[in-house]
């Protein structure tokens, strides 16, 4: 949406938050979680509300909603404006009535969001019955209506439907028919899209705005990717530790940012421009032939049905270089990575580590394999055991292969400050670090046990965007300082760009395209390939140079 | 009341809640809640009785005491005087000796209950937890065993082994297992699959070494917990066995005995029940006070934290 094509009734002011401050109740001596937000959103008009985890942005649409949790919250000054009314005044009867009709939310994470143990239709009608006094049919009308502007196929199956039996983009237009049925003015969407693929994203992106359009919602969009803002943003509100730093139109935001944190956050998003190309006459440390996981899934009756969760996959990692596995949920990308780490067992194929075949060595002997492939997981939160010190987790591995405690020590140290970490950290323990620290530890913790092969599963996921550039960049100079080969798996094919030499693109358990990262990422052949691509959000902005990119082919090229 | 309100009233949060000072640099996220729970009054309280309960065990001797077994039948059934501060039961003995006495059964019971059930439940529960065919045999078993009256089982042991410390202490033991065993094993589902254990295993750490250094600990405080219940219904177990006949011998001076005993005259010497029953409610009261407010510091969700 550009400028130009603004509607009349743009200029109606829906939400007015002014000088907003909520602090912890009982105040303690802590500074207030946020102070002095101000900013408006007009009908037909989309507002990001963009920052990092701890930033202030969901507690800022909290208390629009009037949601803030009970005693432990409280807004202590400032006012929020929804249609002229005072949500901070207003009773809780009021702000029942308010909820659905005036300002509705849509969650992070729709399963959650939606009751487990209710059928969808009767969940949508549940608003209907609580604030219309529509008779039975003429509610079911509604729903049908509803479900059909959000696009779900079939929808009287849908209707009957409980969520789990539902995916999740399904169940995040669900959520979006139940907050935009009653038409409200506001509409506040909390990362509605961070929890589900690309594909899924870019459609439920398209859904928000053309709904937004035809009823002139003013919708608030919380959102750490700049990716999406790109693509949906009218006007930014750049929020960092409780304050907002800069607010704009998307064009000054993007390309004109005059705060240098603004400046940092939109240019550590990752392009999708390729940064490295892969020799082929390089030594081989890992290949993967026709490796597979099957599942049974057991029947009650007859017999058990097998469910292939990789498919005669096929990979290599050269020395010093990164591969990197793409794919959606369910791609299969994890099973693959489990079975070289011998997680799990594969089903068919063999994983060759500098010519020995893996899947060959026999359970007493897999202790002394481990060692030579480590794994960075996830979760830098749920990675670490909570309750032993950093020293101790990072030294846990030398000491099970027998090294004195004082060796370990003085490696395990060594590692930390090869990953940036300062050596005195190793008597503090987990929950004292950030997520970004704690998955520096998880680094030096693979990396202190000296492995041919390094497995990174999704390891920069979970971190915000410029936590997620430093972490890549530490990756891709450890890769350049030790020699480490690297497999990388994520979902996010701008992350593999920023480091990956190879490319391999995965979809329900196969392998539908590999390649060198420029040919894959500039020349994909796989019609799969080209989706993911297209799909990625902020194709059409270079971040790095703060300019749109005119012919979206630019991009890759 | 709205947000507006709210921002205006006074907080309204317990005592423990306004204690905010930083743990310092080292300390881990249990110890730290612990020390907030420690700060609370009635789990102050609660810990000074059990404190003293322990002391009056040990010195029982030193308190003024004389031999809770002698009788005279003389003094029987005598009200409250210098001589006998708590009066005399049917046989002349003295209830306020009998009943101090009486606190080194309950502890003793107490306390060897929680210890050998914790013990003999977390083995059982770390196996049911880590072996899937072990599991289904150990966990039918132990639903059959909880399927049985507690009371009633440590009855019928009793009746057929003879009565003394040992067999009361197994009887109320055997019940106490299950229940350990289901919530170790449930500690372990949930813990082995977490990615930090996932992480030990690429690390190279062995079977063994990992229970011991990544699942146990994560047991000891849901565990500690269930002990503090356990110790409590131990008590009340004793007791009620004892005054059901089926406990500790009647010459042993326990609570339960002393009630026993005294429920024939009741309408005589109210004290005789009185006294020892409050003793029971007061150590019960305690040790579940103190059980609760660990369970509520220990877990992150209970503990009011955001």
């Amino acid at each position: 949406m550009t400028t130009s094509s603004r509607p009349d009734s743009y200029r109606v002011r829906v939400l007015t938050v002014s000088e907003l401050k909520v602090e912890t109740s009982p105040a303690l001596e802590r500074p207030p979680l946020v102070s002095g937000i101000c900013f408006d959103v007009c009908a037909g008009e989309t507002v990001c509300i963009v920052g990092e985890s701890g930033s202030g942005k969901s507690v800022t649409s909290l208390a629009i909603m009037g949601l803030l949790p009970k005693g432990a919250l409280e807004v202590t000054r400032g006012s929020i404006l929804i249609d002229g009314e005072d949500v901070l005044s207003a009773s809780e009867t009021r702000l029942r009535q308010m909820r659905a009709s005036k300002m509705a939310m849509v969650f992070q994470e729709p399963m959650t969001a939606l009751n487990p143990v209710q059928r969808v239709g009767r969940q949508i009608e549940e608003v209907l019955r609580l604030h219309t006094s529509l008779t039975a049919r003429h509610r079911r009308n509604r729903i049908m209506e509803m479900l059909e502007a959000v696009h779900l196929p079939d929808i009287e199956r849908i209707y009957r439907a409980f969520p789990h039996e539902l995916s999740g983009g399904q169940r995040q237009r669900i959520v979006i028919a139940m907050a935009l049925i009653l038409k409200p003015k506001v509409l506040i969407a909390d990362e509605p899209t961070t929890a589900l693929d690309v594909t899924t994203q870019k459609q439920i992106l398209n859904l928000i705005r053309e709904l937004q359009q035809s009823q002139q919602t003013a919708v608030v969009f919380i959102t750490h990717d700049f990716g999406v803002v790109s693509e949906i943003a009218d006007r930014i509100v750049v929020m960092n530790r409780g304050r907002v730093v800069e607010t704009g139109t998307r064009d000054q935001i993007l390309a004109r940012p005059s705060e240098d944190y603004t400046r940092t956050l939109v240019s550590s998003v990752p392009s999708l421009v390729p940064r490295h190309r892969s020799d082929p006459a390089a030594h081989k440390v890992l290949e993967v032939v026709g490796l597979g996981k099957t599942y049974e899934k057991p029947q009650f009756f007859g017999r058990a049905r097998a469910v292939a969760a990789a498919k005669d996959v096929n990979l290599t990692v050269a020395r010093g270089e990164i591969t990197g596995i793409v794919g959606e949920s369910g791609s299969g990308k994890s099973t693959v990575a489990r079975c070289i780490e011998l997680l799990i067992e594969p089903s068919s194929g063999s994983v060759m580590l500098n010519g020995d075949d893996l899947t060959k060595v026999r359970a007493r002997d897999l202790h002394s394999v481990r060692r030579r492939v480590q794994f960075v997981f996830q979760d830098p939160y749920r990675s670490l055991n909570p309750r032993r010190t950093v020293g101790d987790s990072v030294m846990e591995g030398l000491i099970n292969y027998g090294m004195p405690r004082r060796d370990a020590f003085g490696q395990s140290a060594e590692s930390l400050e090869l990953v940036g970490l300062d050596r005195a950290v190793m008597s503090r323990y987990p929950h004292q670090f950030s997520g970004g620290q704690r998955q520096r530890i998880c680094i030096a913790r693979a990396l202190v046990m000296k492995p041919e092969l390094l497995i990174a599963d999704e390891a920069v996921s979970a971190l915000d965007v410029s936590v997620q550039a430093q972490v890549l960049t530490l990756i891709d100079d450890i890769r350049v300082r030790t020699g480490v080969s690297i497999l990388f798996i994520t979902h996010d094919l701008r992350v593999a760009a920023q480091i990956c030499h190879k490319i391999l693109v995965m979809r329900r358990g196969e392998v539908v395209e590999v390649g060198d990262a420029m040919t894959v990422l500039a020349n994909p052949l796989h019609e799969y390939t080209r989706t993911l691509i297209e799909a990625a959000p902020g194709r059409d902005w270079d971040f790095q140079n703060f300019r749109p990119i005119h012919a979206p082919s630019a991009t890759i090229n | 009341m709205t947000l507006t309100q709210l921002a205006t009233s006074p907080p309204a949060t317990g005592p423990d809640r306004s204690v905010n000072d930083p743990p310092s640099p080292s300390e881990s996220f249990a110890r730290a809640q612990l020390r907030r729970v420690f700060r609370s009054w009635p789990v102050r309280m609660a810990l000074g009785a059990l404190v003293g309960l322990v002391l009056i065990a040990i010195f029982a001797s030193w308190l003024g005491t004389s031999d809770p077994t002698e009788l005279s039948p003389g003094a029987r059934l005598k009200g409250v005087s210098a001589a006998h501060w708590l009066g005399t039961d049917s046989l002349g003995r003295d209830v306020y000796s009998r009943a101090i006495f009486g606190s080194r059964v309950s502890l003793v019971v107490g306390l060897g209950a929680a210890t050998i059930s914790i013990a003999i439940g977390l083995l059982i529960g770390v196996i049911s937890g880590y072996s899937r065919s072990a599991d289904a045999i150990i966990m039918r078993f132990m639903d059959g065993v909880m399927a049985i009256p507690g009371i009633l089982l440590a009855i019928a042991l009793v009746s057929l082994v003879g009565a003394n410390l040992l067999t009361v202490l197994i009887a109320i033991c055997i019940p106490d297992i299950p229940r350990v065993v289901r919530l170790a094993r449930a500690v372990v589902l949930s813990v082995r699959s977490e990615p930090y254990v996932e992480a030990a295993t690429t690390l190279g750490t062995r079977f063994h070494v990992m229970i011991w250094r990544h699942i146990v600990p994560s047991t000891v405080a849901p565990l500690i917990v269930q002990g503090t219940f356990i110790f409590a219904s131990a008590i009340l177990a004793e007791s009620v066995l004892s005054f059901l006949g089926a406990g500790i011998p009647p010459e042993t001076p326990s609570w339960g005995n002393i009630m026993a005993d005294g429920r024939v005259y009741f309408q005589l010497q109210p004290g005789l029940i009185l006294f020892p029953g409050l003793l029971v409610s007061m150590t019960v009261l305690s040790i579940n006070l103190l059980g609760d407010a660990m369970r509520d510091g220990l877990d992150p969700r209970l503990s009011g934290r955001l």
